[in-house]
């Protein structure tokens, strides 16, 4: 099922005790799913995004004078292009975006008559 | 709910991940509804310092102001993320209005506040009034 296709992964407790886990928001289109995150005074090169064996995990370091580590994990499914998958940050927020692959964007079929 | 806890320490740190969720470390944004932003303030000799964090939120639309020499506050709003033709699979991130206000720790010298926002936090520094800022006194002694 599409809305299926990028799912939050929940870790055992000692781990979730040691990091901050950021609030995202998920939305789906036609062409891609969007991950936005929350991740307020965290430097763009402190963060960490990799794609493996099915699961996106983002994760970095906060500085200054409140220092943190946070992490987070989403399994995605095959309906998502990995190699495609492409990220921003602005204002504390980061953007991830992860393209449908093309099997499964919806295609106009044109009817012939 | 079903946790796995590892290891000897796995109770305590069970106990301190909830502690932590009570005081909302868990989350980078806490309840833009009552609450508002969460925030950190420092006091050195010479000024209060406020962290607010507010990732998201258009700098110019945030609102500082300081009233009686020690009230702080701070509003604004994050608008709701609008994106044509998207659903919603999963919300978490809070939007709308939000206001806080506190009490600083000292009169403050509302004139001379400086403001920064980076990386979606806001920096603000509000130096001491005059009055307030300790003063070394000096001991004579009398022989």
């Amino acid at each position: 099922m599409a809305t299926c296709a990028v799912r939050t992964v929940s870790k055992s407790a000692p781990e979730r005790a040691t990091t901050l886990r950021p609030r995202v928001d998920i939305f789906e289109t036609s062409q891609e799913f969007l991950l936005v995150a929350d991740v307020p005074g965290v430097n763009p090169g402190d963060v960490d995004l990799r794609f493996e064996n099915g699961e996106l995990t983002l994760s970095g370091t906060r500085t200054g004078p409140r220092p943190g580590a946070f992490s987070r994990s989403f399994t995605v499914s095959d309906v998502v292009a990995a190699d495609r998958i492409a990220a921003e940050m602005k204002h504390g927020v980061l953007t991830v975006r992860l393209p449908k692959t093309e099997t499964v964007k919806p295609k106009k079929i044109a009817i012939q008559g | 709910m079903n946790r796995v806890c590892q290891g000897p320490f796995g109770a305590l740190l069970e106990v301190q991940d909830e502690v932590a969720r009570l005081f909302n470390r868990v989350a980078p944004f806490t309840s833009a509804t009552a609450s508002g932003p969460q925030l950190d303030v420092r006091e050195d000799d010479h000024a209060i310092h406020v962290e607010a964090d507010l990732p998201g939120v258009d700098p110019e639309k945030i609102d500082v102001t300081v009233t009686e020499g020690d009230r702080l506050t701070i509003r604004g709003e994050r608008p709701a993320p609008a994106i044509e033709g998207a659903n919603w699979v999963r919300q978490e991130r809070p939007c709308g209005e939000f206001l806080r206000e506190i009490q600083l720790p000292a009169i403050v010298n509302a004139d001379a506040v400086g403001a920064r926002y980076e990386n979606g936090v806001l920096k603000l520094t509000l130096p001491k009034h005059e009055a307030v800022k300790p003063r070394k006194i000096p001991v004579n002694f009398a022989n």
